[in-house]
Parts: C-alpha cells; structure tokens; sequence
C-alpha cells in the first residue's frame, strides 16, 4: 500500500475530538481561582485538565502570544519536509471548555497578595500555575545578543526563527557549511539538535549535495547517540570523507565560546578555533522562562526547584512550576513531560483546593526523534514519586530508547507513530 | 470457575459453544474462560495513569492517526491482556513495550477501566474502494465469527477492528502473518489459508476494509 504521510496528515487536520468524560464523584472546588501562565506544552494542558477534573474552577490562561508555534516537528520545517503552518496553533478551542484565555505579557506580580499583572489589569488567584518554557542566556556565548540571533538563529523557539534558518538553509548555495552549536545540559529537547542536523542533512543530500552539517557540542555525549550515529551511518555517511554530518565533541575542541556575526564565524576550543558557517544556527545555553525569574521562582542556575509531587514552588506557596522551567530530575525537558507534569500538577492543584489528600502521581514521557524521511527512534520512561528524597525517578526495568537492531520497517513504524505522537499531543493542548 | 459470576459463566459458556472446535489449543481454551472481567468504576488514580497514554493515544484514547491505535472503548480484559503481552515481551512494538514494562497489574487493570468507559471516535481516513470491496468479503469469509459486527465490537480479545488507523492494521496483520505476534489457533489457520489462496494484498484488503468502517448512523 502507498498511503504517504502528507495525505494521512490532510485527512487528520480536519479532524477534532470531544474532551472526555466527566467525573462527577470529584467534589468540587467551587468558584476557586487559578491563574496558569504560559500556553504551551504545560500550560494547555494544566489550563484544560484543571477544568476537566473540576470544571467548577475559574481557569485563566494568560499567553504572550495569539499564535503558538511548536518547536516539536519545527526540525521538519527546517529541513523543508513541512510546512511553518502545520505547527501552528491557537487559543480559540481551549474557550470552548470553559477557560478565560488572556492574550498578553505578565509584568509582574504580588505573590503575597497573589496577585498578577499584565499591562493595566490586575488578576487575583488561589493558585498559580508558571509554565513559561525556556528563555535564552543572552550573552552567555560572547557575541550572542538578540541582535545576534537575527544573523544567526537559534530557532529553538519556533515560529519566526524557524523560518529564518529555513530561508538561510533554502539561500545557501552547494558548497555551504551549517554549523550548530549545542550547549551543555541541561536545555530544552536535548535529542533535538541532532535531530536538526538529521533533518538539515537529509535536505542537503537532495539539494546541496555538497554541503555539510557540523554539530560542534559543548558536550562529550549526547540523548540517542547511539542511534542518531547508526542512522547517520545509513543515511548520510557518516565517518566517511563525504559525510554529510560531522560532530565535534567538547574533548575535540567542539565547545563555543565566541561569536561573530560580522564574519559568520563562531569560536570553539581551547585556542578558540575560527570557524565561518555559511549558515550558523547558535543554540545557546537556556534558562526558565523570564517571569519565572521576574516572579522569584528561579535558582542560581536559573531554573525552578519544585515539589516533585505537587510540582509545588519550593520558593513560594500556591505557585506551581512545571515543564521546561521546573527541575523534575530524570524528566528531560519535553513536550511528553511537560504534559505528564501538567496534569500531575492540575490533579495537585485541586487536591489541595478542595482540602483532599492527592493521589499517588503517575508521570511518562515519550520522544520521538527523525533521522530521516522513514527513519524514526524513540525514548520512552515511566517515572514514580520518591517521598523518602523528593525526587522523580524512571521505573527500573522500563522505558529506554530504541533497539539499536531494529528493522527498517520498525524506524518506518517509529516514524509514523512519531507523527501520530505529534497530532494527538497537539490535539491535547489545543483541542 | 466456582468464584465467577453466574452471568459471566453463561457468556463463557456460550461463546465456548459456538467456537469450541476453533479454539482445540489449550492456551487458547484458557484465555476464553477468563474474559469475564467487569468494569470497575474509574478511580482519581486511574485518571491519572489513563491521563499518561492519551499524550500519545489521542483524548479519551480516541487517536487523531495516523498510525497510532485508538485505545478507546477496548473492553477490560483484552486491554489488561494486551499490556501485559506489551510487557511480558510477547507481543512485538516500537515503544509500547517499553513503556508498559513500568506498570504494576494493578495499574493496568486502573486504566482500563478508564477506557472502556470511551467512546472510540472515528475519523475518516483515505481508503482503497477496491481494496475494501475485497477485504468485506475476506471478512465475511475468514474473520466474522470472531470479529462480528465489522469488527465494531470487542469480545473475547478481539479489539475493536472498525476504524482503527490503516498503518496500525496493516503492522499487526503484516506481524501475525510473520508469526511475530501470536494469535488463537483458528486465526492462525484462517489468515494462511486466506494468503495461500490470495497472496499477501489479502492481508492489505482486509485492513483497508476495518480501517474504512465508520460509526453508524442513529435510527
């Protein structure tokens, strides 16, 4: 049979599900507020699992931005295999359930007085919930401003980066080299730079044959290395002369330290290496998003110490701070955890609300990365709450990335699931 | 079988009568007589567990494709059943193996109770009309007594066939015909059968027919 992607992924767009079924045991938590702050892989969801379990609530979304691009599957549109538009969603179902969205920028706020700002409003809650995903360490690559970013993308919040770095990879001439820089851990998606490279590779093996990609890491190891080298070995020669992938660890002088955008140039190693990208995609060291610093939520690192079963700020009471932003041990920064941690934190949220003990939490994740056009790998974990030392930690025995042995029909099936991963998650956000 | 209720040994009892010659092998006799599980009311904590699977199952376990399986409105049993072939290894995947090797029996049975209580919501998907004219009567003649009603119901373990996703179809038939997969010994000897006298597009028409069902319309 030859039923291709694109055409399972016209017939799904037209479709929608109806949110589930009510529980109408749960006592209710009748007219209490709660604020949640960030519409994405988190919020959304914390947003619409707050009003699914107790719709008795008085739910408020505020998001920056009326459109929202996700950064999961904006590799495909770097690498020219989707479009800018298939990753782009909006506010106007979540209404639908019942949820007061708010389109505007958080100023601040009085967590004493829980109390939060955006422009001249002013907005009271019970709980707060921060989901404000990652925002970039400016400076902490010499060179690498806002300004900077412009000339050299780090497309690692999709939307116009994303299409920045495609019009710069689509402009190159055959020939051209694209450096990606990666930072050390921990950052958002960490398989997500090498998918990159996979995706950017697969483009150049068609069009610009004789170009490369060179991944130059600040690290010595990296999420599915094994199968990423495999794949790359397949598909695009990699440790060959010719290879259309070339990764250069942190002990072979990969680690950034410089840039400079005048030159298209970046500076790696100990003797600070000039090396000039025709294309330089500069992800960048990261850290929780801005109002999570604004509001006092944040480490010196600059990430969210949490409850790990609440999801609870170990920094302030009644706000809760859960994906990229939040610390959740062995949980990478996913799409896939974020959602898990969102309803682990909406079902805190109204335990705690209506004076109830909360159940035992329950937290997976599921990622899928592309290698190539029917080459999809996978990481999965199925995590507990440790009570004794607060921590989140994967099932012994569960979970891993995988099998490196796999047939190709397996990477094909891992390739199609992964779109699926992708249709019903958004759907969960947006739907 | 003293412990089971009266009307569970009625239906065992039943549907044993019907397919008893079917089922000669042991393993097979001893999975009829334990579909008897009834659904239990769904807990916070099955909430929360079912709430883990829908990221990638789709809301309700209702999937968008197109390939992931809708899980929704799978009975009790056949989805307790299939967790744990997930995760006792016997039963082939990418990823579900994986992640159901994280569950305690106790878990399992929490979150089907969840999703027999979901409606199985059906998007129209792109199918071949020749194929599914074919795989009808491919049914008809090889899969009805089992999967009745067009594969719309779940009894005994056989998943609801009617419009799940083609892709995910086509992996199980292609794995069961490969002997990946184990299967009752009445399905085994149909599905030769069926490719001997057809070829291997039969198992594509087949899968094209259950993937084209959609729900009936409300008289």
């Amino acid at each position: 049979m030859n039923m291709n992607r694109r055409n399972f992924l016209k017939v799904t767009a037209v479709s929608s599900i109806a949110a589930g079924a009510t529980f109408p045991y749960l006592a209710k938590g009748a007219g209490k507020k709660v604020i949640v702050i960030g519409g994405g892989a988190g919020g959304t969801i914390a947003a619409k699992y707050l009003k699914k379990m107790d719709n008795s609530l008085e739910v408020t979304l505020i998001e920056k931005n009326p459109d929202y691009y996700t950064c999961f599957m904006s590799n495909e549109v770097i690498g020219g295999e989707r479009k800018l538009d298939s990753i782009k969603f909006n506010y106007e179902r979540l209404k639908k359930h019942g949820i007061n969205v708010v389109i505007g920028e958080v100023s601040g706020g009085d967590l004493n007085a829980k109390t939060i700002k955006v422009g001249d409003k002013s907005f009271t809650y019970d709980k707060l919930i921060v989901s404000p995903g990652i925002d970039i360490k400016w400076g902490a690559i010499e060179g690498y401003d806002e300004a900077a970013s412009q000339k050299m993308p780090h497309a690692w919040k999709a939307g116009d980066q994303t299409a920045l770095l495609r019009k710069q990879l689509e402009a190159m001439s055959d020939g051209g080299v694209v450096l990606i820089t990666v930072p050390a851990n921990p950052f958002r998606c960490p398989p997500g730079p090498y998918e990159r490279a996979s995706l950017i590779a697969q483009y150049l093996k068609t069009h610009k044959p004789k170009s490369k990609v060179i991944l130059l890491d600040a690290k010595d190891d990296f999420a599915k290395k094994a199968l990423f080298e495999q794949g790359w070995k397949e598909l695009y020669g990699y440790g060959t002369d010719k290879s259309l992938i070339e990764w250069r660890s942190a002990t072979n002088q990969g680690k950034v330290s410089r840039v400079d955008t005048t030159k298209n140039a970046v500076y790696a190693g100990d003797m600070e290496d000039e090396i000039v990208g025709a294309v330089v995609n500069v992800i960048p060291p990261q850290k929780a998003g801005q109002i999570a610093t604004v509001l006092g939520l944040t480490n010196e690192a600059g990430w969210c110490p949490v409850n790990r079963k609440t999801f609870e700020s170990t920094q302030a009471k009644d706000v809760h701070v859960i994906g990229d932003a939040c610390l959740a041990d062995a949980m990478p920064k996913s799409a896939y955890s974020a959602n898990s941690q969102a309803k682990v934190c909406a079902a805190a949220v109204i335990a705690a609300l209506q004076g109830k003990e909360m159940v035992t939490p329950a937290y997976t994740n599921t990622c899928y990365s592309m290698v190539g056009p029917d080459y999809g790998i996978s990481v999965a974990a199925v995590y507990n709450y440790k009570a004794d030392d607060n921590t989140i930690a994967p099932v012994q025995g569960a979970g891993g990335v995988s099998p490196k042995d796999a047939s190709a029909e397996d990477r094909r099936r891992e390739m199609l699931y992964a779109h699926s991963w992708f249709n019903n998650i958004t759907d969960d956000m947006f739907g | 079988m003293k412990y089971l209720p009266i009307s569970a040994l009625a239906m065992a009892g039943c549907s044993l009568l019907f397919t008893a010659p079917a089922f000669a092998d042991k393993d097979a006799d001893k999975d009829k007589e334990k579909k008897t599980t009834a659904a239990k009311p769904v807990t916070p904590r099955g909430l929360m567990l079912a709430h883990t699977c829908v990221g990638c199952h789709g809301q309700g376990g209702s999937s968008l494709g197109p390939a992931t399986p809708t899980i929704a409105g799978m009975a009790v049993d056949t989805f307790i059943d299939t967790m744990k072939a997930y995760r006792d290894g016997k039963r082939p995947s990418t990823v579900m193996g994986r992640l159901a090797k994280g569950y305690t029996d106790e878990d399992i049975a929490e979150m089907a109770n969840y999703f027999v209580t979901q409606k199985f919501v059906r998007v129209a998907q792109q199918t071949d009309p020749e194929k599914v004219k074919n795989g009808k009567k491919l049914h008809k003649e090889n899969c009805e007594k089992c999967h009745e009603d067009n594969g719309f119901k779940d009894e005994d373990g056989s998943s609801i066939l009617a419009g799940q996703w083609l892709p995910y179809l086509q992996f199980q038939l292609a794995d069961f015909h490969a002997k990946k997969r184990e299967m009752p010994e009445k399905m085994a000897k149909r599905l030769e059968a069926m490719v001997k006298e057809g070829g291997e597009k039969t198992l594509d028409e087949v899968a094209h027919f259950y993937a084209s069902q959609q729900d009936k319309k409300v008289k």
